[in-house]
């Protein structure tokens, strides 16, 4: 197994990322630079937060159309894997490979803080080994993050198990209080039908060091490992 | 020959635009109350090189679904002039 990290102009958690991967879980990573054609060889590929393009016209609107993302895309579609956080998922919702769109937060703030994420559908890698009962404490750091899709999308999403997290509070109860940005149905991140590709505003890369005391998203990672196919 | 486009995007009307919202409670504040409902949107001007106005219209459309427009959360209108 493989992790591929693109890098995009304006990316800022690539490093974070692939520190994450080969320090705290021992993989093999490749950098991957958005101009390229090319994966490399790597199964799996992560498009990391920042802010790609200076987040100009939309966030994620320009780099999808990076030379990479040709690749990218075509991976997920045969089945890859691919994970966007952050900038990362903003930059999915905007290729046919994940639904919805991220909109401004509902109180027009940029947030940056630790929240709790609960894990929703089971049958997808990187949620299969979490607690569906344990709140994961994991930060975000975002301005446009609000989920957004139509009725009609929301409930095959819902009926399809994509929904992968929902924000809660420290208990686990997913409330209005407890959502921090107008998201529908509090969700933070969700998969696409073939259940290979994961998008999450929320950072598990930065809480999954001993050093940064939350290794909440570790978990997180080990459970792809432990459930790829 | 040479066309101009202008384009709006806008908040489609369904979704909350919290930046409008903002600025409504704002006019309120300097006195201004009979002004309400604001929603900010994007105005953006294109250049085309296109032989009628008919294909510099239909590039403007391809240009707004392919890229400047997210049809999930924004809608658009635009109108293709001849440039000087």
């Amino acid at each position: 197994m493989k992790f591929g990290v693109v890098t995009f102009p304006g990316s800022n958690c690539d490093q974070d990322m692939i520190d994450t991967l080969e320090i705290s879980l021992g993989q093999k990573v490749e950098k991957l630079w958005h101009k390229e054609n090319d994966l490399k060889g790597c199964d799996f590929i992560v498009l990391p937060g920042g802010f790609s393009f200076g987040d100009y016209l939309r966030s994620g609107a320009i780099a999808k159309f990076s030379p990479i993302m040709n690749e990218v895309i075509a991976h997920g579609q045969k089945g890859g894997y691919v994970m966007g956080v952050c900038n990362g998922f903003q930059i999915l919702c905007e290729t046919p490979l994940l639904d919805g769109a991220l909109l401004h937060n509902d109180n027009q703030k940029f947030i940056c803080k630790n929240i709790f994420l609960k894990p929703n559908s089971s049958d997808a890698a990187i949620t299969k080994d979490l607690d569906p009962n344990k709140a994961y404490k994991i930060p975000i750091a975002h301005g446009e993050g609000r989920f957004f899709a139509p009725n009609d999308v929301i409930k095959s999403i819902q009926d399809n198990n994509q929904i992968l997290f929902q924000y809660c509070d420290e208990e686990g109860n997913v409330t209005d209080e407890s959502n921090p940005n107008g998201s529908i149905e509090n969700i933070a991140g969700i998969t696409n039908v073939g259940k290979n590709v994961f998008g999450m505003m929320p950072h598990p890369e930065r809480a999954a060091d001993e050093n940064l005391s939350n290794i909440d998203g570790k978990f997180f990672f080990e459970s792809i490992l432990a459930n790829l196919k | 020959m040479k066309f101009k486009a202008e384009i709006d995007v806008m908040p489609l009307e369904a979704l909350l635009d919290p930046q409008g919202k903002a600025v409504s409670q704002s006019m309120g504040n300097l006195g201004l109350s009979e002004i309400t409902n604001v929603r900010i949107g994007k105005h953006i001007r294109i250049f085309i090189e296109a032989a009628s106005k008919e294909e510099a219209e239909a590039k403007t459309e391809e240009a707004c679904k392919k890229l400047l427009v997210n049809e999930i959360m924004e809608g658009y209108t635009f109108t293709v002039t001849e440039a000087e």
